[in-house]
């Protein structure tokens, strides 16, 4: 097995310059300036603006300026913002501890919940409790984020004064005690972890229901059956294992989606994280930024799959890569 | 987008910002018609206190802090209250000493002597010099500073210091907006000498302002506390809150939850969503006309807009009334012109174009635009009268302004087709001139000067005078008013301008949006003025019983 994975990997890395190239080629296509040279503010005299695109090095043809990036990136610097001047590195890790905090917990969330409802619901395909949950984890789907994230907003922020309403933290957060402070971004992460989990729980659970019910269906639970075994161990032990492992796979792609976030929840709770900045920095076509963003993006991507594809081998006998 | 913009922050550069924000609240000034509801202020003869804070709601976040590099209306409303320039603008939007006690300009204008305040500190203990100034300068025309402000100052010759309190500054030719330039914040050059990019500076900044840096959590807030030692006294209020919160409904619902003190309100929040019990008895709006205007601009290279006939006929056919009702609701004024009301170049005797569809349809039949095919549109040798207006993703206002204008064209037979793109795009076809109308606003400055914008030698790839307007008697005009310096004069020429360019409509005038401020009750000691409420805000304050934060 090991040379099957050694040589994955030695071919991630034609695929990964390949992803850095086209980015590189899309972003740099795309009509429009980073932004200090974008602004129609006349205060900006026309030979400031050659000395910033000279500053920029954006006056080099656009493959030498691939290649310098390219160069630094194998020292793993990332260069500078256009748009404030500091470490692309240092602006990322600025947003990603929250970011990825809030994946987690809303992945976590959805897992805890999708799992017993999709099984549950598989056990009797029709019935009373799949008809529910279908119908409530689909309005999760279907209703708008931002609208249903208004909603208590105005609900649980302003007519109860449960919650805060948005940010990530209080004013008085440094001066408060350490569990203090735990409480104080539990509660300003009550309301973005739900309303994120709520839409996504929708495809998780429905996977899980639909890969319970096919293996419910496989000739070895009837044998099972067969041989009078108890439906509990059947149900938890031979079916539920064996409905997970397609759940690898998409563990497995959600990976590099920990480190994204969404521009739409961000913008609304006031959450400085992956979303707004990636946002931002494509509106400001800041270069170093997006390519950082994007090279992130594409190295868990990557590493999502291979690790899928290890998980794969180690969880399902079956599978042997040789 | 700016909530709260202090006076000083205003001026660093010159001139017009084009607005590019996509919901505007615009900071700014007032004037007579300034009207403000809810609580009446209470200003007997209180006292004032110290103590509080005011937490400003900022949609945008700011970038750096670093005075000479802040281009966006975030950053320039901090910087502004931590730093200072040489000159500020009043209450009545005259040009008074800041760090310059005063200054004398010589009988030709080629120079400016300033002879700066003595006694103020910076806010880490060190005193305020003429060398302060001359390395803001430096790093103003250093090729390496990544500055967009650099243009102004390149035009001064010689930066002498006399002495540690005095400056000569000669320029190559007499430069009315120099003046004003020398609003550009100062930076400490005892601090930054050996800091070549800013880099720990942008993050901790050190001014001679009113206000000093405590924190800035990146995206989220950004505090301030009063200095205690400033030179125009401690500020009443103890600490200034920027947050940054990037969705205007969710602004709203934290000023609902009295999380927020102080946020531009949208025209629909102002009307429909603030005239409730709660909002009267803790919050006092403000209504004033901020210092913009939005426009059509033509391409006059174009040859179907080059004829005035037809952006005559246009501008008769629009119903701008109707437009700043249905998308200021109400919240505006007409414009006539490249001046607002607000400012002193604006010429009053100039009246606005009244809707007029008859005369539209007479004016275009003048210049052979008289058939109609079945659609109902005008046609001239086998040709549709039909063009595309351009405007900006993400500004809800001009896309509805371009459907009620979309509307009433074709009512004289004239179809538009409207297109919304990226702004980054957007400004990719303008500076390639291929557009036919452009549906924009300006953000002015208090000078009035529009060289950039109207003369004839600014119609180059990149400059800004991207709708090719050319008049020789405007040319001239601009030329004179930036070469003087007494208002009087100027204010003589500009109304000048004024009239030529409403009269040649290389823009169609449309609406000049107000300002809607919001501000908790509790402050005090707002003075509404023709330069906004944010010129004394130093000198707001709250009784002690009613103070929120300790």
């Amino acid at each position: 097995m090991f040379p099957y994975f050694l040589k994955r990997i030695l071919n991630l890395i034609p695929v990964f310059l390949g992803i850095t190239i086209i980015s590189f080629a899309i972003i740099h296509l795309a009509p429009g300036k980073p932004s200090y040279l974008q602004g129609m503010d006349p205060r900006i005299s026309a030979e400031a603006r050659e000395q910033l695109v000279k500053l920029y090095n954006l006056d080099k043809p656009i493959c030498v300026q691939y290649l310098n990036w390219l160069k630094r990136l194998v020292k793993l610097d990332f260069g500078n913002s256009f748009t404030d001047g500091r470490r692309v590195s240092t602006r990322i890790k600025e947003r990603l501890p929250i970011t990825l905090l809030i994946n987690i917990l809303a992945m976590g969330v959805i897992i805890a919940f999708a799992l017993p409802i999709g099984i549950i619901s598989a056990l009797k395909p029709g019935g009373l409790f799949d008809k529910w949950t279908t119908f409530f984890v689909f309005i999760g789907f279907s209703l708008p984020g931002f609208w249903l994230a208004l909603l208590l907003m105005l609900f649980l922020g302003i007519k109860l004064n449960w919650l805060p309403i948005s940010g990530i933290r209080s004013f008085n957060y440094a001066q408060l005690s350490f569990w203090g402070r735990g409480l104080d971004l539990a509660k300003h992460l009550i309301l973005p972890i739900s309303v994120a989990a709520f839409g996504g729980l929708a495809g998780f659970s429905r996977y899980v229901r639909g890969n319970m019910v096919n293996v419910l269906a496989q000739d070895y639970i009837r044998a099972a059956y067969a041989q009078g075994i108890s439906k509990k161990t059947i149900i938890c032990k031979y079916a539920f294992k064996n409905a997970l492992l397609p759940l690898i796979t998409i563990l497995g792609l959600s990976i590099p989606g920990l480190i994204g976030g969404s521009v739409i929840f961000e913008s609304i709770f006031a959450i400085p994280g992956m979303g707004r900045l990636f946002y931002n920095s494509t509106m400001a076509r800041d270069y170093p930024v997006i390519m950082g963003i994007l090279v992130i993006g594409a190295a868990l991507t990557l590493l999502g799959n291979l690790l899928a594809d290890l998980c794969y081998a180690w969880a399902d006998p079956r599978i042997r890569y040789n | 987008m700016s909530i709260f913009s202090p006076p000083k922050s205003l001026f660093r550069g010159i001139f017009l910002i084009l607005i590019f924000i996509f919901i505007f609240t615009f900071p700014f000034p007032s004037t007579s018609t300034f009207t403000f509801l809810y609580a009446q202020q209470n200003q007997k003869d209180e006292i004032a206190c110290y103590g509080d804070t005011i937490v400003a709601g900022s949609i945008g976040e700011p970038i750096t802090l670093v005075p000479i590099l802040a281009a966006d209306s975030a950053s320039q409303n901090i910087v502004g209250l931590i730093f200072n320039g040489l000159v500020k603008y009043d209450k009545d939007i005259n040009l008074i000493g800041d760090l310059a006690e005063r200054w004398k300009i010589s009988d030709d204008g080629l120079e400016i002597t300033f002879y700066l305040r003595k006694g103020v500190k910076w806010q880490d203990g060190a005193s305020f010099t003429a060398r302060d100034v001359l390395f803001t300068y430096e790093k103003l025309i250093d090729p390496q500073t990544k500055t967009p402000y650099s243009g102004d100052f390149k035009k001064v010759k010689d930066f002498k210091l006399i002495d540690d309190y005095t400056i000569k500054i000669t320029y190559e030719e007499p430069f009315a907006p120099a003046l004003v330039s020398w609003g550009m914040l100062i930076m400490p050059a005892h601090l930054l000498k050996n800091e070549e990019d800013f880099r720990k500076f942008s993050r901790r900044p050190v001014g001679t302002g009113p206000y000093k840096f405590v924190q800035w959590e990146t995206g989220g807030r950004v505090v301030l506390e009063a200095n205690p030692e400033y030179w125009e006294g401690r500020p009443y209020i103890d600490r200034y809150i920027s947050s940054v919160i990037p969705d205007q409904s969710t602004l709203f619902l934290e000023l609902r939850n009295r999380s927020l003190d102080y946020i531009g309100l949208t025209p629909l929040q102002y009307q429909r969503q603030t005239e409730t019990k709660f909002f009267k008895q803790n919050f006092r709006k403000y209504k004033y006309p901020s210092f913009g205007y939005t426009y059509i601009g033509w391409n006059l290279r174009n040859p179907r807009f080059k004829t005035k006939e037809i952006r005559e006929a246009i501008n008769y056919a629009i119903d701008k009334e109707e437009i700043i009702k249905g998308v200021l609701l109400g919240l505006g004024k007409l414009c006539t012109g490249p001046f607002v009301p607000n400012s002193w170049a604006y010429n009053s005797d100039v009246e606005a174009v009244s809707y007029n569809p008859q005369k539209a349809r007479e004016l275009l039949a003048e210049v052979g635009w008289e058939k109609k095919n079945k659609q109902g549109f005008l046609v001239k040798n086998g040709k549709q009268f039909e063009f595309t207006l351009l405007t900006n993703q993400g500004n809800e206002q001009r896309r509805k302004c371009a459907e009620i204008i979309q509307q009433r064209l074709k009512q004289v037979g004239i179809k538009v087709n409207i297109k919304i793109l990226e702004w980054g795009c957007f400004l990719d076809i303008i500076d390639k001139r291929q557009f036919e109308a452009v549906l924009l606003g300006w953000g002015l400055s208090r000078d009035p000067d529009c060289y950039d914008i109207f003369h004839s030698s600014k119609t180059g790839p990149k400059e800004f005078n991207f709708v090719s307007y050319k008049n020789e008697q405007v040319d001239e005009l601009l030329e004179k008013g930036r070469k003087i310096f007494p208002v009087e004069k100027r204010k003589a020429i500009y109304q000048k301008i004024h009239r030529l360019i409403h009269n040649d409509q290389p823009y169609t005038f449309l609406y000049v949006p107000d300002a809607l401020p919001i501000i908790d009750v509790r402050f005090q000691g707002i003075e509404p003025s023709i330069n906004g409420i944010s010129h004394n805000f130093i000198k707001w304050w709250v009784a002690e019983e009613r103070q929120r934060y300790k």
